[in-house]
């Protein structure tokens, strides 16, 4: 399947806000993820919620919330253009954000469960080998966990990849800067005579969707496999 | 190093409320499931926090509620080996076995030879826990906790997941590092043939209280404590000398003088043996009998007769300086007339002495 240079731009634009979107997001999710499956807390009820409310709010919703709190005329955009010189508003950066926010609650949930399936007791035997919570997290817990944290990355990376609604809406649709691969379907549909591009870059998506799916499902079964075999 | 703790909480069903002490050497806490057996290991470990309560390890103070110290378990250097081994399942044995180490220092290692010697683990240092049988997952585990430095060992029914083979190969090991190690050990086990080959102190423990504690042949042979031990289970420790092995599979036992031949005995003569006799495996006649299929015939004296509610009795026989227990009925202690101080003969079934209630002695005589 040949690309045309506009449509390379979408997908290589795509991949690179994808893969910065769940850079960013992982280690926060690992945190959000453990305080959920192991902590109880006052406020945890409302951790949940927020990190899940953008599975249920309209993308377009999200997308207009992240422009009034991280335009450059929102309280959050202008201190980090003032102080950190970083501007996210229609910019690749901007998507990162949007990316980043869409799929964390996939990405959480998959940790999530991961960690859920760690029998709490091997860390206890590690505790009275001497370890400190800290190493028993890292030597015991992340170790059994790592199937689940790529689970999770596999589908957050899809997610941002797929993500379109909160997208357009904060840093619109803007060839080689903010066109993603949705975008720019979106933007060939609008056009006469160009369905052969979309038509190529849904076959694309629908590749990557898949695949990721599958990826993810398989590592899901090897950290079973893992931690089954106790 | 001594162990000492007092230990209360309040549970839904029972209050815990227990004090003990545990010296070198093997301690045992039998109790029916459900009895906080569990609980008062995990306290001592620093798992669970008492409502009340302190633990003190030699000079250290580990847990005491009223001052607000408690040493995290981490801290506390005690070896834990549960019920379900708890192996890493991402680790190899090697790995796992020298996980403690990394926290106890370099000298954590030093002993390592010496203890995959002791515990038969050498051949299975790369494989997984998952590739493991029973038996060896705790073997690992208990490797594992031996090799953190530990300052005792708490054993949680470390047998009760293994079936009765699984059961007999780890035994002698337990009974091995029983032998060599100097570290106090609390057992916990609801399997009163565990108990009496491995510990030299028994506390029975019931509803979260201890009921009588003292040493472990005594205390098996005294009547009072056989509501706690179960009347099935009631039975006698007797220490034996092994005389000799005959060519047809049986061996000789001396038992303050007296014979005793069992099947099925592996150790060598000289050695000295601890068997668990249950009562109800032991017949009393007062008379020496003739032509009976039994050879194990010894002259007795009885020192008690007990009875419970039931229409059984169990009495208490001298044999030496040991004591065996007999149950039998109240009927049949009436019509023979029964009574302290009468001398009679006590009859043992060979056979009917499983080989699991055959263990080495700590203190080796020859």
């Amino acid at each position: 399947m040949i690309l045309r240079a506009e449509e390379w731009d979408a997908l290589a634009l795509s991949l690179k806000v994808s893969f910065w979107a769940v850079v960013i997001s992982l280690p926060l999710a690992i945190v959000v993820a453990w305080l959920l499956a192991r902590r109880e807390f006052p406020g945890k009820a409302l951790l949940s919620a927020l990190v899940h409310v953008p599975l249920v709010l309209p993308p377009v919703v999200t997308g207009y919330l992240l422009l009034l709190t991280f335009g450059r005329n929102g309280a959050v955009g202008r201190w980090m253009e003032d102080t950190l010189g970083l501007v996210l508003a229609f910019r690749w950066t901007g998507a990162v954000l949007a990316a980043a926010i869409m799929g964390f609650p996939l990405i959480v949930r998959a940790i999530r469960l991961a960690i859920e399936a760690v029998d709490p007791r091997l860390e206890d035997a590690a505790s009275t080998l001497g370890a400190p919570p800290v190493a028993r997290f890292f030597l015991v817990t992340f170790p059994l966990i790592i199937p689940g944290i790529l689970a999770g990355a596999v589908l957050g990376f899809a997610k941002a990849i797929g993500e379109f609604g909160a997208t357009i809406t904060f840093v619109a649709n803007i060839p080689g800067e903010t066109q993603t691969l949705p975008s720019a379907v979106y933007s060939f549909l609008q056009v006469p005579g160009a369905e052969g591009s979309a038509m190529r870059l849904v076959v694309l998506s629908l590749c990557v969707a898949i695949g990721a799916v599958l990826v993810s499902e398989w590592l899901s079964r090897r950290v079973a496999e893992r931690i089954g075999r106790s | 190093m001594t162990l000492r703790a007092r230990l209360s909480h309040s549970f839904a069903s029972f209050d815990l409320d227990v004090e003990l002490e545990v010296p070198p050497g093997v301690t045992a806490v039998f109790g029916p499931s459900g009895s906080g057996k569990t609980t008062i290991i995990n306290m001592i470990a620093g798992l669970v926090q008492p409502d009340q309560g302190r633990v003190h390890l030699g000079d250290d103070i580990l847990l005491d509620i009223c001052a607000n110290t408690c040493v995290p378990p981490h801290k506390r250097r005690m070896g834990y080996v549960f019920q379900d081994g708890r192996l890493f399942p991402h680790l190899s044995v090697a790995r796992n076995i020298r996980f403690g180490a990394r926290f106890a220092g370099l000298g954590a290692l030093a002993q390592e030879a010496d203890v995959i010697d002791l515990l038969g683990i050498g051949p299975l240092m790369d494989r997984l826990p998952g590739k493991l049988s029973g038996g060896e997952r705790q073997r690992v585990a208990l490797a594992r906790a031996l090799l953190s430095s530990p300052r005792m060992l708490l054993m949680d029914e470390p047998l009760a997941a293994l079936d009765g083979p699984r059961k007999d190969e780890v035994l002698p090991y337990l009974e091995a590092l029983r032998n060599e190690t100097d570290l106090p050990i609390l057992y916990v086990s609801h399997a009163i043939d565990e108990v009496a080959r491995l510990a030299g102190h028994l506390i029975l423990l019931h509803q979260g209280r201890i009921q009588m504690q003292g040493p472990t042949a005594k205390l098996l042979s005294e009547p009072g404590a056989l509501p706690y031990v179960g009347l099935r289970e009631a039975g006698s420790i007797l220490t034996a000398q092994v005389v000799e092995h005959d060519p047809d599979g049986l061996t000789q036992l001396d038992v303050s003088g007296a014979k005793l031949v069992l099947p099925g005995v592996s150790v060598e003569e000289g050695e000295t043996l601890v068997i668990r006799v249950l009562a109800q495996d032991v017949l009393i006649s007062l008379e020496y009998p003739k032509g009976l299929s039994s050879r194990n015939i010894m002259a007795v004296t009885i020192t008690d007769i007990h009875k419970g509610d039931g229409p059984g009795v169990v009495t208490t026989l001298q044999l030496g300086e040991q004591s065996l227990l007999a149950r039998i009925t109240a009927r049949a202690a009436e019509e023979l007339n029964l009574r302290p101080g009468l001398t009679c003969f006590a009859i043992i079934k060979a056979t009917t002495v499983p080989r699991s209630s055959i263990g080495r002695a700590k203190a080796v005589t020859s």
